[in-house]
C-alpha cells in the first residue's frame, strides 16, 4: 500500500510542524500557491511503520549477502556512521569560518593525505561527489591540461570494450569521441589494436585495472608506454581499487589521474543507490587543473583553496565541498583499518573470490577465463546452461534470490555472454561463501530435473518477476489523486 | 582482524581448495616490478574507542553556532523519526535497486518520492534525483539542449540572481560541449530580474534559467519571465527551493504554460547541514522529455500475477545501456538522502510543510526588520522575499562577519567576493529554528562589534 | 531465421529500404533488428522537412534492454513519419516491412537507391554475424 492511500485530509501531523502562527501577508498572492501539494497526510506512528515495512521489503548487506560484481557490496562499520553523525559535524553549515571549522577541516586534510599515498599520487580533492563524477573530473583535466599546452588536436578517448558504461558516457561529456579496445582472449587489452588506436588524435585512454573482466591487466606498463608516447594520458577508474589496496599503486604503473570510489574501497554505504563519493588523485603535471575547494595546512592551521587560489583549475563540481558526510565516514574507515588493515582488505577480498572460483568450477561452472587468476571478483559463464538447458543467467540470478542470497552482477561486462560477476568481498565468512556455492550447485540440479522453476524464479519475494515492457510503455510514474 | 572473520584454518582450507600456497601466491599476475608495500603515510590502525575519542575532538571543536547563514545550505528541525529510519540497515546498506523484486521497498519509497515532487513542483514527473542542486541545474541544461531541438544555438541566459556556485558549477560541467552560460544582469533596486530589460529580439536562445526564490531571497517575476522565453523558442529551467514550493506557485503553473524542466537541491527536506553534503538534487520535468532525463526512474507495473510492483523504467536512457550516447554519465545519486526527504514529507504533509515554509518567512523578515533598524545597518532591495534577504553594513563585512564568529555567530554569507557592486553586503537567513531570542541575540552582539570597530577607526592619527 | 523480403534493399545497419512510385523511399528496420532488440517501448522519430545525410543517425529505436539509432540510408529530406509508433511502437515487432515503417525520405539523389544492398547481400551478412 502506498503511503499516500493511508492518507486521510485533516489528519495533520502538528506535533513535526512549527507552532508558531505566522502570515503569509507580506508575500502578494500573485506569488503564492493556489492549491496544496498531494503530501501524505498520515500520523507519524503511521509513518514509521510504513517505512519500516518497505525497508523489510530489501535485500541489503545487513541483511543477505549480496555478491554484486564490481559494486563492492563490503560490511558498511557501524562507528563510520554513528561518527560521521556527531552534532558537531552534522550542524556545521558549509560556510562556516574556518575558525569554526579546524577539527571538520583535519579530517578532510588527513582524508587526502591518506588517499595520497594509497593510489601514489602527489595531489588529491576530494570535490567528486560519486564514481562517475570523479571520472568526469578526470576527463574535464586531461582536456585542461592539452588545452593549456594548446594541444587541441586531441580528439578522441580511449576505452576497453569491457569498461562500464559511465568511461564513454563521460569522454562524451567533456566532448571527446570514443574508440573502444579490443579485448583478447585471455581477458587483457589487444596490444596490436591499441598501438594501431593511439595517434596524434589521443588525448588518453580509461583503464580500470584490475579489469571490469576480474583479472589484472598484466601488460599495464607497455600500455603507459603506447599511450604516453603518442601524448595522451591514463585515466585509472578507481572501481575495483579495492583489489590492489597496498599491493600496487596506480601511480606506480604509470597513470596520471584516478577517480576512487569511497563506497566501494572505503566502506561507506550504498544508500540504495548512493550517496557515493569519487575523490581524484593526480600525478604532478595535473595538478593545476584539480577541481575546487581543497584543504590545506599552514602552521598547523587548516584553510580552503578556492578558484581564485587556483586559476587553472578545472572548477566546482558541487555546491560545496562534495559528499563531506560521506568522506568523513570513509575517513573513520581508514583510520580503523590503519595501515595494516588496508592491505588485508585486498588479501582477504582475493582469497574469497579465488576460493569460490575454485570450488565453482569444481561443481562444474564454466568461468569465463579458466587460466587466470581471479582478483577480487570474477565471472563465470552459463552460456552451456542457456543452450542446453534454456535456464540462463537472469533465471540463476531470479532463483538465488529465493535461497535468501542477492544476485551478483548479471550481463556485464557485454563481451562474456551469459555472465555471472562476482563478489564476495573480504568480509564475508567461509560458511557464508559455501551455502552460497550449494545454492548454486541445487539451483544447477533444478536447472536439470525441473527448469521451470528456475525460470519462473523467485517464488518467495514480495513479487515475482515484473513486466519491464510494460513499464516502459505505460510510464506510470507517479501517484495521482484519482486512484 | 578488523571486520574480517577468517580463522586460520579458515584460510589453510580455502588455501588448499584453490590449490595455492599462500595467499600471496594469488598475486602472482602483478609484475613484480610493479608492487609496492609501502604505505608510508598511513597511521596504524585504532580501534572503535581510540577513534570515537578523536572524532568527538574534532566535532567538538566546531562547536555549535548561531547559524544566520543559508545560500543554499538551510538549517531546518528534522524529526527524529527521519533518521532513525533512513540509517535502518534494509536502506542504508542497500544498493541500486537492479534486482526489482529484492528491493521493492526502495523502490516503492522512490516511487513515493517521485509522486511527492511532481506534485510540489506541478510537474508530470521526477527522477529519483541527482548529486544536489548546482550539479542538477548542470544536468537541467544540458537536457535543455538535447530537448530543445528547434534552437541550434546552445545559449542558455542564466541571470545573475542565480547563485553564483550553481553558475559555476553549471560552467564547469557543460562548457566542454559547446555550451555558453549568457549573463543577464538584475536590478539594483528590487535585486531580481527587471523584465522590462529583456530584449525584443534575443536571437537563438535554448533556455532560460529562473531563480524562485533567487540567490538574495527575492521573488521574480516568474509569470513574465516564463511566458518570455517560450515566446521566443526557449525552454525555460526552473530552479527552486523545495519548501518554498509549499507556499509559493509551483513552477508547473508559471506563465502560461508552466516551466519545462524544474530543478534544485533537496536538502532543505530532511538533510542535516553536515558541511554542505550529502544533500540531494531533485529534477522534475515534461512528460514530453522524459527520455531526455538523466538518471535513474522507477516505474509502477504488474509482475506475473498481474500484483502492482515497482522497477526501475527508462534504462536506455542510461551510460549502463546506451554508453557515450547516454543522457548523462550519472550512475550512483543519492537514494539514502531521498529516503530521508520521502520520510520527513510524509511526516510533516503539505499542512506542516506550509507551517515550515510561513515560519521561516516570517523569522527573515522579523530578523531583516531588527537588523534594518540596527545602526549602519541597511536593508538592501524592495522586493517580497522567501527566507533570505540582503543586508549592507557601513562597515567592511570581512571584519563584521570575522567578530560575530568568535562570538560564535555566523552572521550569514558574504556577498563581496561575488558581487562586488553590493559593496559590504551580505546574505542572511532565518529559518524556523530562530527565535525572537536568537534574533535579539545576533543584533545585539552586531551593535556591540559596530560601536567597538568604529571606535578602532577613530579619526585621531596617531602621530609620526 | 529472419525474414528477408527480396523486393527491398539493405544497410549494414539493419535498416530496409522501399523505392515507391513517387521517388521517394519508405524505410524501417529489418526483422533481424527488431528480433535483437526485442519488445520496443518507444520510437524517436525524425521531424519532417529534416535534412540528413547518409550514415546520419535520425531515429531512434528503444527497447526495454538496448537503445539503438536508426540511421539514415540516403542523403534526402524526411517527407512524412510514421506518427502511429508514437503510440504503438510494437507496430514494428508485429509487422517490420509493414506498419512498422519508420519514415519516408527524398533522396537528393534518384539514382541512390539502386546502390544499396540487395536482400542476397543482406542475409549474407546477417549469416555472418551469427
Amino acid at each position: 500500500m502506498l503511503i499516500f492511500e493511508q492518507s486521510k485530509s485533516q489528519r495533520a501531523n502538528p506535533s513535526q510542524a512549527p507552532l508558531q502562527e505566522a502570515g503569509i501577508d507580506s508575500i502578494p498572492a500573485q506569488f503564492r500557491r493556489r492549491r496544496r501539494p498531494l503530501l501524505p497526510e498520515v500520523s507519524e506512528m503511521q509513518a514509521v511503520r510504513h517505512f519500516t515495512r518497505l525497508s523489510q521489503k530489501n535485500f541489503s548487506i545487513d541483511t543477505h549477502f549480496y555478491p554484486l560484481g564490481s559494486c563492492t557490496m563490503k560490511y558498511n562499520p557501524r562507528a563510520s556512521n554513528t561518527l560521521a553523525m556527531l552534532p558537531g559535524f552534522l550542524q556545521r553549515h558549509p560556510h562556516s569560518p574556518d575558525n569554526l571549522s579546524q577539527g571538520f577541516m583535519a579530517c578532510m586534510f588527513d582524508l587526502q593525505e591518506i588517499l595520497k599515498d594509497v593510489t601514489g599520487m602527489t595531489a588529491v580533492s576530494l570535490a567528486p561527489m560519486a564514481g562517475a563524477q570523479g571520472e568526469f573530473a578526470g576527463i574535464a583535466m586531461i582536456r585542461a591540461y592539452h588545452d593549456a599546452r594548446e594541444d587541441t588536436a586531441r580528439t578522441e578517448i580511449l576505452a576497453p570494450d569491457a569498461a562500464h558504461g559511465t568511461n564513454p558516457a563521460t569522454a562524451t561529456m567533456c566532448n571527446y569521441k570514443v574508440k573502444e579496445i579490443p579485448t583478447d582472449a585471455q581477458g587483457d587489452v589487444d596490444i596490436d589494436a591499441l598501438k594501431a588506436a593511439v595517434g596524434p588524435q589521443t588525448a588518453g585512454i580509461m583503464l580500470t585495472n584490475p579489469s571490469t573482466l576480474g583479472v589484472f591487466e598484466r601488460r599495464i606498463k607497455d600500455i603507459a608506454e603506447i599511450v604516453h608516447s603518442a601524448g595522451g594520458l591514463l585515466y585509472y577508474d578507481g572501481a575495483n581499487l579495492n583489489a590492489i589496496l597496498g599491493k600496487v599503486k596506480p601511480g606506480d604503473m604509470g597513470f596520471d589521474v584516478i577517480h576512487m570510489n569511497l563506497h566501494k574501497t572505503f566502506s561507506t554505504p550504498h544508500g540504495g543507490g548512493g550517496p557515493g563519493a569519487g575523490p581524484v588523485g593526480v600525478s604532478p603535471r595535473l595538478e593545476p587543473f584539480l577541481p575546487v575547494p581543497l584543504v590545506v595546512k599552514n602552521d598547523d592551521e587548516y584553510s580552503w583553496l578556492k578558484e581564485k587560489d587556483r586559476p587553472q583549475t578545472i572548477g566546482r563540481l558541487s555546491t560545496f565541498m562534495g559528499n563531506a558526510g560521506v568522506l568523513l565516514r570513509a575517513y573513520v574507515y581508514a583510520r580503523l583499518l590503519g595501515r595494516e588493515g588496508m592491505h588485508r582488505v585486498a588479501d582477504f577480498a582475493t582469497l574469497n573470490a579465488n576460493y569460490m572460483l575454485a570450488r565453482l568450477r569444481k561443481a562444474g561452472f564454466e568461468a569465463a577465463f579458466p587460466e587466470r587468476l581471479a582478483t577480487h571478483e570474477f565471472i563465470i559463464t552459463l552460456k552451456r546452461q542457456a543452450k542446453e538447458l534454456g535456464v540462463n543467467t537472469m533465471d540463476f540470478a531470479k532463483r538465488l534470490l529465493d535461497y535468501g542470497f542477492h544476485a551478483p552482477t548479471t550481463y556485464f561486462p557485454l563481451l562474456v555472454a551469459e555472465c555471472l560477476l562476482i563478489e564476495p568481498t573480504e568480509t564475508e565468512a567461509k560458511e557464508d561463501i559455501d551455502a552460497f556455492i550449494e545454492a548454486m550447485i541445487k539451483i544447477q540440479h533444478e536447472a536439470e530435473s525441473d527448469p521451470e522453476k528456475v525460470k519462473s524464479a523467485p517464488h518467495s519475494l514480495p513479487v515475482r518477476r515484473l513486466d519491464d515492457v510494460k513499464a516502459a510503455k505505460d510510464m506510470d510514474l507517479r501517484w495521482t489523486v484519482s486512484e | 582482524m578488523p571486520f574480517i572473520p577468517h580463522t586460520d584454518d579458515d584460510v589453510k582450507t580455502m588455501l588448499d581448495a584453490i590449490g595455492a600456497n599462500s595467499i600471496e601466491d594469488l598475486f602472482a599476475e602483478i609484475p613484480a616490478e610493479l608492487r609496492s608495500e609501502g604505505l608510508d603515510s598511513i597511521p596504524d590502525g585504532v580501534n572503535e574507542m581510540d577513534i570515537s575519542r578523536l572524532m568527538r575532538e574534532r566535532a567538538d571543536q566546531d562547536s555549535r553556532s548561531l547559524c544566520f547563514a543559508g545560500a543554499g545550505a538551510y538549517e531546518h528541525h528534522i524529526p527524529a523519526a527521519v533518521w532513525e529510519l533512513t540509517t535502518r540497515g534494509e536502506f542504508y546498506t542497500a544498493y541500486t535497486p537492479y534486482q526489482a523484486e529484492a528491493s521493492q521497498g526502495t523502490l516503492q519509497l522512490l516511487y513515493e518520492y517521485q509522486s511527492m515532487m511532481a506534485s510540489l513542483t506541478g510537474m508530470d514527473v521526477s527522477n529519483a534525483s541527482l548529486y544536489d542542486g548546482a550539479s542538477a541545474l548542470a544536468e537541467a541544461v544540458l537536457m535543455a539542449v538535447r530537448a530543445n531541438r528547434k534552437s541550434k544555438s546552445k545559449r542558455i541566459l542564466t541571470p545573475r540572481t542565480v547563485h553564483p556556485d550553481y553558475r559555476r558549477v553549471a560552467n564547469t560541467i557543460v562548457h566542454n560541449q559547446g555550451i555558453v552560460l549568457d549573463e543577464l544582469d538584475f536590478d539594483r533596486q528590487q535585486g531580481v530580474i527587471d523584465p522590462a530589460s529583456l530584449p525584443d529580439d534575443p536571437g537563438d536562445v535554448t533556455a532560460l534559467i529562473i531563480p524562485q526564490p533567487n540567490y538574495f531571497g527575492a521573488l521574480e517575476d516568474v509569470d513574465v519571465l516564463t511566458d518570455w522565453a517560450h515566446a521566443h523558442g526557449a525552454l525555460v529551467i526552473a530552479v527552486v527551493n523545495p519548501v518554498s514550493l509549499a507556499i509559493l506557485t509551483p513552477p508547473g503553473e508559471w506563465g502560461d504554460s508552466g516551466a519545462d524542466i524544474v530543478c534544485g537541491d533537496g536538502q532543505p527536506l530532511g538533510a542535516p547541514l553536515s558541511s554542505g553534503g550529502p544533500y540531494f538534487g531533485f529534477m522534475c520535468c515534461r512528460k514530453a522529455f522524459v527520455r531526455q532525463m538523466p538518471g535513474r526512474i522507477i516505474g509502477r507495473t504488474t509482475d506475473l500475477d498481474g500484483k502492482s510492483g515497482y522497477t526501475l523504467t527508462l534504462q536506455a536512457r542510461e551510460q549502463h545501456i546506451r554508453r557515450s550516447k547516454a543522457t548523462s554519465n550519472i550512475c550512483t545519486n543519492q537514494g539514502l538522502l531521498v529516503t530521508a526527504a520521502t520520510i520527513y514529507m510524509s511526516l510533516l504533509g503539505a499542512q506542516g510543510l506550509e507551517r515550515v515554509a510561513l515560519a521561516c518567512h516570517a523569522n527573515t523578515m522579523k530578523l531583516l526588520a531588527a537588523l534594518d533598524e540596527t545602526d549602519g545597518v541597511t536593508k538592501l532591495f524592495d522586493r517580497p522575499l522567501f527566507h533570505e534577504a540582503v543586508v549592507q553594513f557601513d562597515l567592511p563585512v570581512a571584519d563584521v562577519m570575522r567578530a560575530l564568529s568568535v562570538q560564535g555567530i555566523i552572521g550569514g554569507v558574504s556577498l563581496a567576493d561575488d558581487y562586488p557592486e553590493l559593496g559590504n553586503s551580505i546574505l542572511i537567513c532565518a529559518t524556523e529554528t530562530k527565535t525572537d531570542a536568537d534574533i535579539e541575540t545576533y543584533t545585539a552582539s552586531l551593535k556591540r562589534i559596530a560601536m567597538r570597530l568604529t571606535a578602532n577607526r577613530c579619526p585621531v592619527q596617531p602621530k609620526m | 531465421m529472419s525474414n528477408v523480403p527480396q523486393e527491398l534493399r539493405y544497410t549494414k545497419t539493419h535498416e530496409w529500404i522501399s523505392l515507391n512510385d513517387d521517388g521517394t523511399v519508405t524505410v524501417g528496420i529489418t526483422d533481424h533488428a527488431q528480433h535483437l532488440l526485442g519488445d520496443l517501448v518507444f520510437v524517436e522519430l525524425p521531424d519532417v522537412g529534416g535534412t540528413f545525410s547518409e550514415g546520419d543517425d535520425c531515429a531512434v529505436v528503444e527497447s526495454v534492454k538496448a537503445a539503438s539509432d536508426s540511421y539514415c540510408p540516403l542523403d534526402g529530406e524526411i517527407v512524412e513519419h510514421n506518427e502511429a509508433l508514437s503510440d504503438t511502437p510494437e507496430l514494428i515487432n508485429q509487422d517490420p516491412y509493414g506498419d512498422g515503417w519508420i519514415f519516408k525520405l527524398r533522396p537528393d539523389d534518384a539514382g541512390a537507391y539502386d546502390t544499396l544492398m540487395d536482400a542476397d547481400a543482406y542475409s549474407e551478412l546477417i549469416a555472418e554475424e551469427g
